[in-house]
């Protein structure tokens, strides 16, 4: 772990021991207070814990994250988060206010032992430090939610962030602009709280978020933060400090390595630390389908509402945008495809364009997707693995004449309806559920739904016959995974029964 | 990531293309403009390079010198006293073909040559415009910042699209001279501009790390096209423009240019005609420029109203009450949704249209209210159309009807019908590529010009200059009665000058803002020093 100077004992005291002694004395550290129940993990714990307690608190910690991170892959909205966190909180890492009677200390510090070891495990890629800081992130900003009002004000102004607060001419000169992001709507009750209201005065930088869903007002690059809005910003400097923390605790690892009691501890944390980002593991083939480029016309049958969609779109324009290929190209990697069948695929779809445009705008963007050409880590790594619900469903939302995305969440209903329709789903009830998924934003029940609507008959025939495990009939997350179930429901007993055994839901897990 | 993926050639100097053989025979009989006199290098820059770019290779020394001796002795023979005749001693204003087309140079008449013939990848015109009109100083100090070459510009990433098609991905110069030079050897019929790399471009292949490649920074870019607005204007389509539909150019441009300046507070826009359908905008402030993806992203996501493609229905969907930037907007804006929307464009005209305008209103009472009028009074104007909206709501008005939700999604109709859309993807990317100013249009030969925003809205895309006007003007010059001190440079005798000046004093605001003022006497030194080598 890193030393900071101020942990240690003044350094230019003057050194009355004897340094041979020295070299093998205890260092001597300040000792840790907690005074908030919040913390910005600034300094390293310096106690001694025992070899279980460090395994324990790092397990416990990682508990919560995990499902913190799900939660966020299944859409649940903040409240929703914190109700559901709240258990688990309870359970792992509970963390009182100073008013409570629990033993405070305690619990303080197995949050900040955990947070440390957590560092250690996560700090050694850039994907794993990223992941570690999001998720870190989100429970800071949980907690900090959370925590009594009077508790957090102390532990902002023990942060010394430097804020300039607002003054009242100036507030006054812009009072319609910054009346405009304090007011939520009701008209009358504005102007009382303007003068109530705080704010301050921060570089736009420090307050991305903010910025970036217009909740700020702006001006000449600084942004005028209401006082209900300061979280991101204290949020945003947590970020920023445990990313420079990781960055440094990466490059100091390596001294550390020499401890064989505490790596493989590290390691088993940071490979259980998986995505459970559905990565669809499965090598695509499936028994009994023939996957050309000539008979994926036939198979579209079987895609899921996304993908179906887009090749739709392609077949009526003859034509894709950039990231509609990117997604398409992709699923049809995950069914099997292959590389050659798929440049054929896409030369005989893209029927618009010149074998030679084909050749110098999109043949190179195929084979890079494939892993056939590009830097050495794509060639290693075989490409992009195909896209799950959840990249669909956060990344690169369409934009005008794009087809690639969710359908369920980037139509407006309307069109979903109509294209549900077109696609053979009729049923009112099944149009109004998803509906109401939609409403709530549950994208994946929705195509769900559909999917057991769509296979009605073949499921209970699969559930009668006891086919399919539990495992293979949960929620579907991977566009793939939609597609390979919806072929082998409908080819049912035309498959080779050990493909249906251990083909299907295993690799992908996300119940709702 | 994967806009990236585009085919790279990376070529080097040295290998990139093959000697075409008939070359040296034919220098004989080429006039040479006075590159002859700087290297041996320049000497084969005279070579008429056709189709296929010609280039140095190991052990035609012998043949280029021999080529220079010819050269020089057909100089004396076809330029006595006229071998000021060139872009660096641009004196001279007549008997210009022999620069412009050395494929003729023993014409009798110089009428002969007419340059609008040609097409604007003729590489002669294209040679011709980089040799002479092509501001590479300014180019050079826009994009480094100082008048003496910093790591801005030498870690800088160019890229050409080669007159084959070919792209040559990661070339970067010490100087903007050693850049001309280039690209007159190469001929790229466009150039792109990357962004500043952790270290040299050109040597990221020695680099033990790859980590250690990394782009820092680069200008903040927009990028709208006239194509995006497809599905509301009436004129045009696809690839064509008319001064209509430029308009919503004009829009765009202020709402931006209100939001990076008075909210962001940047200093150095500049917008630069893209050659056929669109605008780029440049946004050379330093903070600007170091900003990494996730802040851009930012920017993009505050300026971004339009979401959603054709297929979610309502484009404009706002929280209330409004963000101050969206009121500004909105007042900005207002004016020209009357005029150059509802006027010219008249997007409601035919029944299909206005069934789009009906879907984007609230109240299904108003709805069949407006329809049934509509339908009775056949080719309605759209002004009319969208008067009658508050005049059929007044009237018809229920019990439960809000005003409110009327008004705000009137608000948002107009926000649909003229804020501006823009490729999103181009600002939220730090190693994203943008065509160069001043850059050739392949398709329609027009010059990527800057466009002075004070003046934005008398600026017309369909008259910019083009390469072949411009070369005829240059033909056309006619040195006036009193000379010049300084020699008269080859672009201040076209209609390239205005948009050029307008280019150096925003670099050179640009430069002094950058050093603080501080240095004044020096640069002063430098700009008139080194002019001449420079051009």
């Amino acid at each position: 772990m890193i030393r900071q100077d101020f942990n240690r004992i003044d350094p230019k005291r003057r050194n009355v021991v004897d340094h041979r002694k020295k070299q093998f004395a205890d260092p001597s550290y300040k000792e840790t207070q907690y005074p908030h129940s919040l913390s910005f993990y600034a300094a390293p714990p310096t106690a001694d814990i025992t070899l279980e307690e460090f395994e324990q608190w790092a397990i416990d910690r990682l508990h919560v994250l995990a499902e913190l991170e799900a939660c966020s892959f299944r859409n649940k909205s903040p409240a929703e988060t914190t109700l559901h966190m709240k258990p688990l909180l309870d359970k792992y890492l509970p963390l009182d206010t100073n008013s409570s009677s629990g033993p405070v200390f305690a619990q303080r510090q197995k949050d900040h032992y955990s947070h440390f070891i957590l560092r250690l495990a996560f700090c050694s890629t850039k994907d794993l430090r990223q992941r570690f800081s999001r998720v870190e992130t989100m429970l800071f900003r949980l907690r900090f939610n959370a925590d009594d009002t009077r508790e957090r004000n102390a532990f902002i102004s023990s942060l010394n962030l430097d804020w300039e607060t607002v003054s009242d001419e100036e507030k006054r000169e812009y009072a319609t602009e910054l009346m405009a992001t304090v007011a939520s709507g009701f008209g009358k009750k504005i102007h009382q709280s303007i003068d109530d209201e705080t704010f301050c005065k921060v570089d736009w930088m420090r307050v991305p978020d903010l910025v970036e869903s217009r909740k700020v007002f702006l001006r000449a690059g600084k942004a005028y933060v209401p006082s209900k809005e300061q979280q991101s910003l204290v949020v945003t400097e947590f970020t920023a400090r445990l990313e420079r923390a990781l960055e440094l605790t990466a490059r100091a690892r390596p001294s550390l390595d020499e401890d064989d009691r505490l790596t493989p501890i590290l390691d088993h944390l940071s490979k259980s630390f998986v995505a459970p980002d559905s990565k669809y593991a499965g090598d695509g083939a499936i028994e009994g389908a023939v996957i050309t480029a000539r008979n994926i016309d036939n198979l579209a049958q079987h895609f899921p509402m996304c993908m179906s969609h887009t090749h739709r779109t392609l077949r009526r324009d003859g034509h894709l945008k950039h990231f509609g290929r990117l997604q398409y190209t992709l699923f049809l990697k995950g069914i099997g495809l292959s590389l050659d069948e798929c440049l054929t695929f896409w030369r005989q779809g893209l029927r618009r364009k010149t074998e030679d445009e084909f050749n110098k705008e999109y043949r190179y963007n195929v084979r890079h997707t494939y892993g056939d050409v590009g830097g050495d880590s794509n060639r290693r790594g075989g490409g992009y693995s195909p896209y799950s619900c959840q990249k669909i469903l956060t990344e690169h939302a369409p934009g005008a004449g794009e087809a690639h995305g969710c359908p369920y969440r980037h139509f407006n209903m309307e069109n979903l309806a109509g294209l549900l329709q077109a696609s053979g789903v009729n049923d009112r009830a099944v149009l109004q559920g998803v509906k109401e998924d939609k409403d709530k934003q549950k994208f994946h029940l929705a195509c769900n739904r559909v999917f057991e609507h769509v296979h009605r008959n073949e499921l209970k025939r699969a559930k009668d016959d006891g086919v399919m495990t539990a495992a293979q009939l949960e929620t579907i997350v991977h566009p793939n995974e939609y597609f390979k179930r919806s072929f082998l429901l409908k080819n049912l007993g035309k498959v080779p029964q050990s493909q249906q055994r251990d083909g299907g839901g295993g690799d992908v897990k996300m119940e709702e | 990531m994967p806009h990236s993926l585009l085919p790279i050639t990376e070529a080097s100097p040295s290998s990139a293309v093959e000697m075409d053989e008939p070359a040296v025979a034919e220098s004989a009989q080429q006039p040479v403009d006075d590159d002859i006199a700087m290297t041996d290098a320049a000497a084969i820059e005279n070579v008429p390079q056709t189709e296929e770019t010609v280039d140095k290779q190991d052990g035609e020394e012998e043949k280029e010198k021999e080529k220079k001796e010819i050269s020089d002795v057909k100089l004396e023979d076809l330029f006595t006293g006229d071998s000021d005749e060139d872009d660096e001693f641009p004196n001279a204003p007549a008997k210009k073909e022999a620069a412009n087309s050395p494929s003729e140079p023993s014409s009798p008449s110089e009428f002969d040559f007419d340059p609008s013939e040609l097409t604007a990848y003729d590489p002669e015109l294209l040679r011709s415009f980089y040799q002479r009109l092509f501001p590479w100083r300014y180019l050079f100090q826009w994009l480094n910042h100082s008048p003496t070459p910093t790591l801005d510009f030498e870690h800088r990433e160019f890229v050409f699209t080669l007159p084959n098609e070919a792209w040559m991905r990661y070339q970067s110069y010490r100087s903007s001279d050693l850049l001309r030079k280039d690209v007159l050897r190469l001929m790229p019929t466009r150039i792109d501009i990357g962004p500043v790399y952790s270290t040299n471009p050109r040597e990221r292949k020695a680099l033990q790390n790859v980590a250690g490649f990394r782009p820092l920074s680069k200008e903040l870019c927009f990028d709208i096209d006239l194509t995006d607005y497809d599905d509301i204007r009436t004129c045009c389509d696809k690839a064509n423009i008319c001064n209509k539909c430029w308009q919503f150019m004009t829009m765009a441009v202020k709402v931006i240019t209100a939001v990076l300046g008075d909210d962001f507070g940047f200093k150095h826009i500049m917008w630069v005609y893209s050659g056929r359908r669109g605008i780029h905008a440049w946004v050379s402030d330093k903070v600007a420029r170091n900003m990494d993806d996730s802040k851009r992203r930012v920017i993009a996501g505050y300026l971004e109203v339009i979401t959603g493609g054709a297929q979610s229905g309502k484009r404009v969907n706002l929280r209330r009450p409004l963000h101050p930037h969206l009121v500004r907007s909105l007042d900005i804006l207002k004016g020209h949704f009357q005029e150059d929307v509802l006027e010219a464009q008249d997007p409601w005209r035919s029944p299909d249209r206005a069934e789009k305008l009906l879907q984007l209103l609230p109240d299904i009472a108003l709805r069949d209210a407006l329809r049934k009028k509509w339908d009775s009074s056949p080719g309605r104007s759209s002004s009319s159309k969208w008067a009658d909206i508050d005049a059929v709501a007044k009237t018809s008005a229920g019990k439960n009807f809000d005003a409110k939700a009327l008004l705000e999604a009137k608000q948002d109709i107009v926000l649909e019908y003229t804020y501006p859309r823009l490729d999103i993807n181009v600002s939220k990317k730090l190693n994203h590529l943008l065509k160069s100013p001043f850059v050739i249009h392949p398709g329609t030969g027009r010059v990527c010009v800057p466009i002075d925003t004070r003046k934005f809205e008398e600026f017309d895309p369909l008259s910019v200059p083009t390469l072949q006007g411009l070369i005829r003007e240059i033909d056309a010059w006619v040195e006036p009665e009193v000379k010049a001190e300084k020699p008269v440079q080859d672009w201040e005798k076209t209609s390239l000058k205005p948009y050029i000046d307008y280019f150096r004093s925003h670099v050179n605001t640009l430069m002094k803002d950058e050093r603080g003022g501080g240095v004044k006497v020096k640069r002063e030194r430098d700009d008139e020093g080194d002019g001449m080598e420079l051009w």
